[in-house]
């Protein structure tokens, strides 16, 4: 591709791509390949952090708001310096472990964790033809390196020798597992209708107008209902409110980092808000149309502004619900996922399958979005009830060991 | 249905998110080093001691009888008496504290030593802006710190304090009483010498008087 040749959109779409090109042009061809991976990494390593910074003083100043407060305003103008007063702060913090820790374990368990969710967004396409690595399976990639997330959670509660840390990682690691079975059900039903493993390919599925109104995934029955079922396994996935268990203040402390101070603690943290990233970059990509733009007259925006410009909407529904959402109890929870959750992605599956072959001819059009819709409204109808019956519990009673 | 109160909380809290924007009577909040709100009549964080008059270490109306010391659950009070006296309120000559120290790092805001103080002597403060670099000297009060005149305290709880002031009001006149009749008495105690009965007669007139009650 010519560079000169492009029309000024196309050249603002294309920038990094070009910029990383340029920057591969000064090695011989043998080494190209490493170096633009690397710069590739750069960029992400360098932009995702960043967003975090704006993350944690938004979330801050908009749960100020939402509670009638002003939020941190005297870190620079409004407060937008507050992230950098916070970095400073964990850096010079002591940082201290405890006596009895498994020092080994301890020190690698938040590095285990930042490592592993930086790998996630290896297969992320966050513009067109920007994605590190195009694999075939890319999405299967983000799953399995996002299921190791837990295990760095456990190495966290077991290394630091304190009861509320292991049982937080216990927490954690039963809610984690427990919803990424409703995770992974919900993102199939995007592979089922490309055909494709591969987030570039889904993403490009997506890319078609009618009309200006653009082909996302979320605009069907079984594609709106993936994506709400995927936002509600996301936000347990990440352990963000209403689903933050494992880190309860009133019965836990802090979970699994209640033994973490200093930069340590501020790892966790960032793998937190890259992990939450991450996971509404790939609901993004399945279901709201990846980096495409919402109407096809807008499509002259960069791709890449599209997609940062939808993942902080994301990131902002996500401050919205935690600045209304009140914690879930810990049954409420498994019951969530295993008698609603569960049940609607298997339903959801069967949903994409009919659609699927009942194919779009003018009078199929009309008939799958009636049945489809119809099914699911009516199993989220009743699932609901179920779930909200008033459950007759007695008094408990206890056994003790003779 | 499920999730109905999902969206009205989502709906509360935007609404609160746009208001706190437009109207400034939402916020509940101030901006605390520029903007500070009174202190409620009740508040209290600390205690220090009462002096009247102008000079704080001779106006103090503590006479280290310690019982604040004895009675403080945390023992954050430390009282040496003096060897001297001085006169109080009412012109007792009385022991005062050499040395009174409250430390604040332990004291838990109790207010048992001000239930207990038999003299009005100390008090709760509402001075809570006590930050310094120093946390172990810098948190332990000395007697200069602590006292505080009685037009302070009066400021600082006023219903309080007139409560106070009356009942010292009263003591002090029921003293000077006593001590104007003590007085009289003395006066006429030296004037009897010159009418020697007298003073034995209103003894046996008493007495009939009071055996039919009894």
């Amino acid at each position: 591709m010519n560079f000169q040749a492009l029309t000024l959109p196309e050249k603002l779409d294309q920038l990094f791509v070009f910029v990383q090109h340029w920057i591969m042009g000064f090695f011989p061809a043998h080494w190209q390949p490493l170096v633009g991976a690397l710069v590739g990494v750069v960029g992400i390593v360098a932009s995702f952090p960043a967003i975090f910074a704006l993350t944690t003083v938004l979330e801050r100043k908009g749960l100020g708001r939402m509670q009638n407060r002003l939020g941190p305003n005297r870190v620079g103008p409004l407060g937008i310096f507050q992230p950098v007063a916070d970095g400073i702060k964990s850096l010079t913090k002591e940082d201290i472990v405890p006596v009895s820790a498994d020092g080994v374990v301890h020190f690698l368990a938040p590095v285990v964790l930042v490592v592993a969710i930086f790998l996630g967004y290896a297969s992320l396409p966050i513009g067109r033809n920007m994605v590190l690595v195009n694999i075939d399976a890319g999405l299967l990639f983000f799953f399995a390196v996002g299921a190791s997330t837990e295990l760095s959670i456990f190495m966290a509660g077991w290394s630091s020798r304190n009861k509320y840390s292991l049982l937080g990682a216990m927490r954690a690691v039963a809610q984690m597992i427990s919803y990424e079975v409703p995770l992974l059900m919900s993102a199939i039903v995007a592979v089922m209708m490309t055909g494709s493993l591969s987030t570039v390919k889904i993403v490009e599925a997506q890319s078609g107008f009618t009309g200006i109104f653009p082909h996302w995934y979320v605009f069907t029955p079984w594609g709106f209902a993936g994506f709400v079922l995927f936002v509600i396994a996301a936000l347990a996935e990440t352990n963000r409110t209403p689903f933050d268990l494992p880190e309860g203040e009133s019965e836990l402390v802090a979970g699994y980092f209640t033994e973490y101070s200093g930069f340590k603690f501020a790892l966790f943290f960032l793998g937190e808000y890259l992990g939450m990233m991450s996971i509404a970059g790939f609901g993004i990509t399945l279901f709201l149309g990846g980096w495409g733009a919402p109407f096809s007259f807008l499509n002259f925006i960069p791709s890449w502004a599209w997609f940062f410009l939808k993942l902080l909407a994301a990131l902002c529904f996500f401050i919205w619900l935690r600045g209304t959402l009140p914690r879930l109890r810990q049954d409420q929870l498994m019951n969530f996922a295993w008698k609603f959750m569960l049940p609607m992605t298997l339903l959801n599956l069967m949903v994409a399958a009919a659609w699927r072959f009942l194919g779009d001819s003018a009078t199929g059009a009309w008939l799958r979005w009636v049945l489809c819709a119809g099914v699911l409204l009516l199993a989220y109808v009743g699932l609901g009830r179920v779930l909200m019956r008033k459950q007759r519990l007695g008094a408990r009673s206890y056994r003790y060991a003779e | 249905m499920l999730g109905e109160g999902i969206v009205k909380g989502l709906a509360e809290t935007a609404k609160n998110f746009a208001g706190s924007f437009v109207s400034k009577e939402r916020l509940t909040t101030v901006q605390y080093p520029e903007e500070r709100v009174e202190p409620i009549e009740n508040t209290r964080d600390f205690p220090f001691l009462v002096y009247d008059g102008s000079d704080p270490m001779a106006g103090l109306r503590c006479v280290a009888c310690q019982i604040c010391e004895k009675e403080c659950p945390p023992k954050c009070i430390y009282i040496t008496k003096s060897t001297d006296k001085k006169p109080d309120y009412v012109g007792k000559p009385q022991i005062y504290p050499a040395r009174f120290d409250i430390d604040i790092s332990v004291c838990m805001s109790c207010q048992i030593c001000v239930e207990v103080c038999p003299f009005e002597a100390i008090k709760m403060d509402t001075e809570f802006e006590l930050s310094t670099t120093d946390r172990f000297e810098g948190l332990i009060l000395d007697r200069e710190q602590l006292a505080k005149s009685n037009e302070y305290y009066n400021k600082i709880h006023p219903t309080e304090a007139a409560e106070v002031d009356a009942r010292l009001a009263e003591e002090k006149a029921k003293v000077e009483a006593k001590a104007k009749a003590a007085a009289a008495a003395a006066a006429a105690k030296a004037a009897a010498p010159a009418s020697g009965e007298t003073t034995a007669k209103p003894a046996p007139q008493k007495d009939p008087a009071k055996e039919p009650g009894a």
